[in-house]
């Protein structure tokens, strides 16, 4: 869009707008609302539904256009109240509602349906169609979350149009035509996107409808609060409520981060969060009759009293005996910011020990997360800039930055390089795709960013052909006077982080050269794995570091004023926790939401550092293998049922609000840590989240510049502010010392040589998998793809089975028995195997001390 | 029923290269698809979408619009009475209540020998020449009752020399380089493929023209059946 200004006049008001704009949008501008159905600000205009056709004169006297289809331009004079119009908007509802049926009595969408609100509002109040209307089987399932009503449905071209430009799945269509025309899926092929639930929130009718709403609530009978889902983009969403129950998520429309998408994980989780599985009383150990025992089998209830002062005697018992390392904290992401600050107060400053990890070792150590500059989602969307992924699959991970990256390469000119070990769902768009060997990709890095690419040997540099490398590296150079964001993750699991740290220090090294050159430089967007990890590490729950990115040798005035003493050596991390605990130097197990036996990549360290610590506490929602083990559970509150604040990955604060009662007893994180500190000897003195964020903008250096009532934290409805897009914690304000290329510790790891009969091991996770929010929402615990292993097709064909056919997959350390299909999006001589999957456990062919994992195939 | 066969394959291959972009194929592999078949399975729309790397949901998108790509089996020889105004007039009514009745079937089934499918169609434009009907798109003017039962004697005994349904398709003919669009996408272009090709002189077209026309089958390895005949030939 162009820079110039356009002048013109709706409604006899003069309307200044840019080029480029369309009428529907500058009038809503400035405030003039003109009703429409297919018109959506976030998919390009298709004047589908007619609605929004408006008296438009651009210097020949005035007729009726689609103000969706018109841009602006000089002098145009627009008339949204004439008399042709609103018998145009008259006209085009009785034509919009001669096939749909009138069911608003038992359509769900009744009382927050455009096409009911417009009827009333521009319509006609009669029909004079008399005549059957068209008739389809009544609401078929388009997917097993999704389910549409074909005879409702007024062919706005949104669903459609959401399938095949922002999802990319394009797997609902047109079919038939003329007054025959209606959206379908291919039969026996349902729209299995990610993202379906988005188009049931877009629907302008009742047509599209989530399983999960269906017949549950009547729109006036909901209040909502607008609040973020805890997952690491943060996306906004409306979380709305009945009867102290919580009954949807809607998408928020915020700018800067989820544009009003949702994946359908977070979407539908919804049952997990009011499952009735959630723990609703403190649990101890007890006998089978239910009576509280130390060295009882079982979990029995009992009140927080003595769960809280049993806590507390383990934690100083340990204390005294062993001293305040004795005791370590493991996870944390599953909370809010305050509920953080006060667990990581609790740890470092009550009990002494620094041994805090939110991460289960399937992340990035904090000092690279916070050591380099971070990027936001809206600076990697800079048109005309490079994205690097250097990730696992967004779209499997973080489906709104896949939604976001997606258009920002389709639309925004971003040019996307690859740097993965397998294709992604983003690989169709890329630029370059520079598939390496698992493990060898800081060698890749390495020449793409200004090593010395020698074009005439055959070598690969790991993995990577010399030509493509050369091509890439061109490309990024040449656009090196745009933003470059490097998306970071841990792109497998079945190797350690080192090899990524590794590529990432280059790219880093690369950066800080472009910035020294006046260019715009390179940063981050680190993508880790579970809720508000960002917050957590900004919080100071992680080995050696303090709430607002500092690290333990450097705390604020203001933090050692209220803290007090602070342990005085880096503790250890979550894989050095476990290690501890399996040798009896840690006691008592704090687990803060995390599920090492299930999520832990070592699986066989887990089940022994769990087995052998004397005391294990857990702060949880739900059940989990973990807290079965416990000998003290507290139940805690889940995201809409307490105030808190939520961190994203670019550092974007935001704001969580509370709906709903937490089931039971169930208590907000932060309460637990304050009951327990006051009987370990400490009071905080906190008697609301509020205060405890006042406390984080005093004390943490990062923080320092945000206003508490930056994130209007007072009680005012979010409808009056508009979607808040929150505040993004400004990096300048701090550098963590000893820099984020401490956390890179040897600068290229040495990769074994493969043998010829091996395939390397590549694993990450995907969007359904054995996760707890996923096995507890009954519509998305199914949705998990079957467990398979994914080769090259040459690699296939060596194997030579039928397609499908079940393998043994042998690893130095374990087998499995798994089906095996080609994959083109797999590179030659790895295998790709899903990580957390419900009918596999990867976990089980994992080396935990080799640099990479590979696997043997027999065939049986 | 089917997916396409290695013959065709080879054939949509490279009908693909004929299109700066894949997905433009669509069309003319949908009748390719129907000319194999003689309707266009939901296989072969799956094969198609695998061909062009789009979902079979796109597909059938585009092929549910077109009428004459039929989904279902039809018979050998797709009848189809004009309803328009001016048959209307002259009979067309009549003619077909005489179809349904010599027939045995309703608009739109097939007859149980499965060689006739018969339609009643809106205008196919020979007013001039109504009541007027097709069979397998090969226009029969002026038809009276008579006419309908020779025809459908003929059809039968396979005499009428008509290619089967879906044998019409273009599917197979040769363009010629000269004629070719040009496989490079529009963008970015300074001056259109088709400006660069009308510079050439006529007369080369032209003769490229009829030489495309008699070489059409040349690579049409199973194709046996003829299948441009001229209406003049019942």
């Amino acid at each position: 869009m162009s820079e110039v200004t356009v002048n013109l006049t709706i409604n006899e008001q003069p309307v200044q707008a840019q080029a480029g704009e369309l009428v529907i949008a500058a009038a809503e501008r400035v405030g003039v609302y003109i009703p429409h159905f297919c018109y959506h600000p976030r998919m390009s205009p298709v004047g589908m539904c007619r609605m929004c056709i408006v008296d438009i004169d651009t210097g020949r006297g005035p007729a009726l256009q689609p103000s969706c289809m018109v841009p602006v331009s000089e002098n145009m004079v627009v008339d949204t109240n004439s008399p042709q119009t609103q018998k145009a908007q008259d006209g085009v509802l009785e034509f919009l509602l001669l096939n749909h049926p009138l069911d608003c009595p038992v359509c769900d969408k009744g009382g927050e349906c455009p096409l009911q609100d417009q009827t009333m509002a521009y319509g006609p109040g009669e029909s004079r169609f008399i005549e059957e209307k068209r008739h389809y089987e009544k609401p078929i399932a388009v997917n097993d979350l999704v389910y549409l009503d074909r005879e409702r449905c007024i062919l706005c071209d949104r669903c459609t149009r959401f399938a095949d430009e922002v999802a990319g799945d394009p797997l609902i269509t047109f079919q038939d035509r003329g007054d025959h025309t209606q959206v379908n899926t291919f039969p026996h092929l349902p729209f299995s996107s990610y993202f379906s639930g988005n188009t049931v929130q877009i629907c302008p009718v009742g047509a599209l409808t989530a399983k999960q709403y269906r017949f549950k609530a009547r729109p006036w009978d909901l209040s909502e609060v607008e609040s973020t889902y805890p997952n690491p983009m943060g996306d906004r969403v409306v979380v709305q409520a009945s009867r102290d129950q919580v009954l949807r998520y809607q998408g928020a429309d915020s700018d800067a981060v989820n544009w009003g998408w949702l994946s359908d994980k977070d979407r539908f989780s919804l049952d997990a969060h009011a499952s009735e599985m959630r723990l609703q009383t403190p649990l101890v150990r007890g006998t089978s009759l239910g009576t509280p025992d130390l060295d009882g089998s079982e979990l029995v209830e009992t009140s927080w009293q003595r769960a809280l002062s049993q806590a507390a005697d383990a934690i100083s018992a340990a204390v005294d005996a062993y001293g305040p390392s004795s005791v370590a904290l493991l996870g944390g992401a599953r909370l809010s910011n305050e509920d953080q600050y006060v667990w990581a107060r609790l740890a470092k400053a009550v009990i002494g020990t620094d041994n805090a990890d939110a991460q289960l070792d399937d992340g990035l150590p904090a000092e690279a997360v916070l050591g380099w500059p971070r990027a936001t989602i809206n600076g990697a969307c800079t048109p005309g800039g490079t994205v690097i992924l250097l990730a696992p699959d967004p779209k499997e991970q973080q489906g709104t930055l896949y939604l976001r990256l997606r258009h920002a390469v389709m639309h925004e000119g971003v040019q996307l390089i690859e740097l993965t070990p397998r294709a992604s769902g983003l690989s169709q768009l890329a630029t370059h795709r520079l598939y390496h060997r698992p493990a060898e990709v800081a060698a890749v890095a390495k020449a793409l960013v200004g090593g010395e690419i020698d074009l005439d040997s055959d070598r690969r540099i790991g993995g990577v052909g010399a030509e493509e490398l050369a091509a890439a590296a061109n490309s990024l150079a040449e656009r090196a006077d745009r933003p470059i964001t490097v998306i970071l993750g841990r792109p497998s699991l079945a190797e350690p982080a080192a090899p990524t740290l590794a590529a990432a220090a280059e790219l880093a090294q690369f950066g800080k050269l472009l910035s020294a050159g006046g260019r715009p430089g390179l940063a981050f967007l680190p993508v880790l794995h579970r809720a508000n990890v960002f917050g957590a590490l900004d919080m100071g729950l992680a080995p050696g570091f303090l709430p607002g990115r500092v690290v333990l040798t450097n705390p604020s005035d203001a933090l050692s004023d209220i803290w007090g003493a602070l342990p005085s050596e880096r503790g250890l991390d979550a894989h050095g926790i476990l290690s501890a605990a399996t040798s009896g130097e840690i006691k008592v197990l704090i687990l803060l939401g995390a599920d090492p036996l299930g999520d832990f990549p070592n699986l066989a360290l887990a089940q022994k550092a769990v087995e052998t610590a004397s005391t294990v506490i857990a702060c949880e929602t739900l059940p989990n293998a973990s807290t079965v083990k416990a000998h003290i559970v507290f139940p805690a509150a889940s995201f809409a049922e307490r105030d808190g604040t939520h961190t994203n990955l670019e550092g974007r604060i935001t704001r969580q609000r509370q709906i709903v009662t937490p089931p039971g007893t169930a208590r907000p994180d932060w309460v637990i840590a304050t009951e327990l500190a006051r009987k370990l000897g400490c009071d905080f003195g906190y008697g609301s989240s509020q205060d405890i964020w006042a406390e984080i903008c005093r004390v943490a250096r990062s923080h320092e510049h945000l206003e508490p009532q930056d994130l209007a934290l007072k009680d005012r409805l979010a409808a009056d502010l508009g979607v808040q897009d929150g505040v993004v914690v400004a990096q300048s304000a701090v550098s963590v010392e000893g820099s984020a290329e401490c956390a890179v510790q040897s600068e290229f790891v040495a990769v074994p040589q493969i043998d010829s009969y091996s395939l390397r091991l590549v694993s990450s996770r995907q969007m359904y998998d054995r996760g707890t929010l996923v096995q507890h929402a009954s519509l998305l615990a199914g949705l998990a793809r079957r467990a398979l292993l994914l080769l090259h097709t040459s690699d296939f064909q060596q194997v030579g089975v039928a397609q499908g056919t079940t393998v043994q997959v042998i690893s130095n350390t374990g087998q499995l028995n798994l089906p095996v299909v080609p994959d083109s999006g797999v590179p030659k001589g790895t295998a790709v195997l899903n990580y957390n999957h419900p009918d596999a456990d990867v976990r089980v062919l994992l080396d935990p001390h080799a640099v990479v994992t590979d696997i043997r195939i027999q065939t049986q | 029923m089917a997916r396409l066969t290695p013959g065709n394959i080879t054939l949509a291959q490279e009908i693909i290269t004929r299109y700066p972009v894949a997905r433009s194929a669509l069309i003319p592999l949908l009748h390719l698809a129907q000319e194999q078949d003689g309707y266009v399975s939901s296989d072969a729309m799956v094969h198609i979408a695998e061909l062009l790397d789009i979902t079979p949901a796109e597909v059938m998108g585009t092929c549910s619009f077109y009428e004459m790509f039929k989904r279902e089996p039809v018979g050998e020889y797709m009848v189809n009475i004009c309803h328009g105004i001016s048959c209307h007039l002259l009979g067309a009514s009549e003619l077909i209540h005489h179809a349904v009745q010599t027939l045995g079937i309703k608009l739109g089934d097939t007859t149980e020998d499965g060689k006739i499918t018969l339609e009643a169609v809106e205008c196919i434009a020979a007013c001039t020449e109504a009541p007027c009907l097709q069979v397998n798109y090969r226009y029969r003017d002026k038809v009276s009752t008579t006419d309908f039962d020779q025809l459908i004697d003929r059809l039968r005994t396979g005499t009428a020399s008509i290619a089967p349904h879906g044998k019409l398709a273009r599917t197979r003919q040769h363009i010629a380089s000269q004629r070719r669009g040009g496989v490079s996408s529009p963008e970015g272009q300074t001056e259109p493929a088709w400006l660069a090709r009308n510079s050439v002189a006529d007369t080369d077209i032209n003769s490229t023209d009829v030489s495309s026309t008699a070489d059409r089958d040349n690579d049409a390895s199973d194709n046996s059946v003829e299948h441009n005949i001229s209406s003049s030939s019942l």
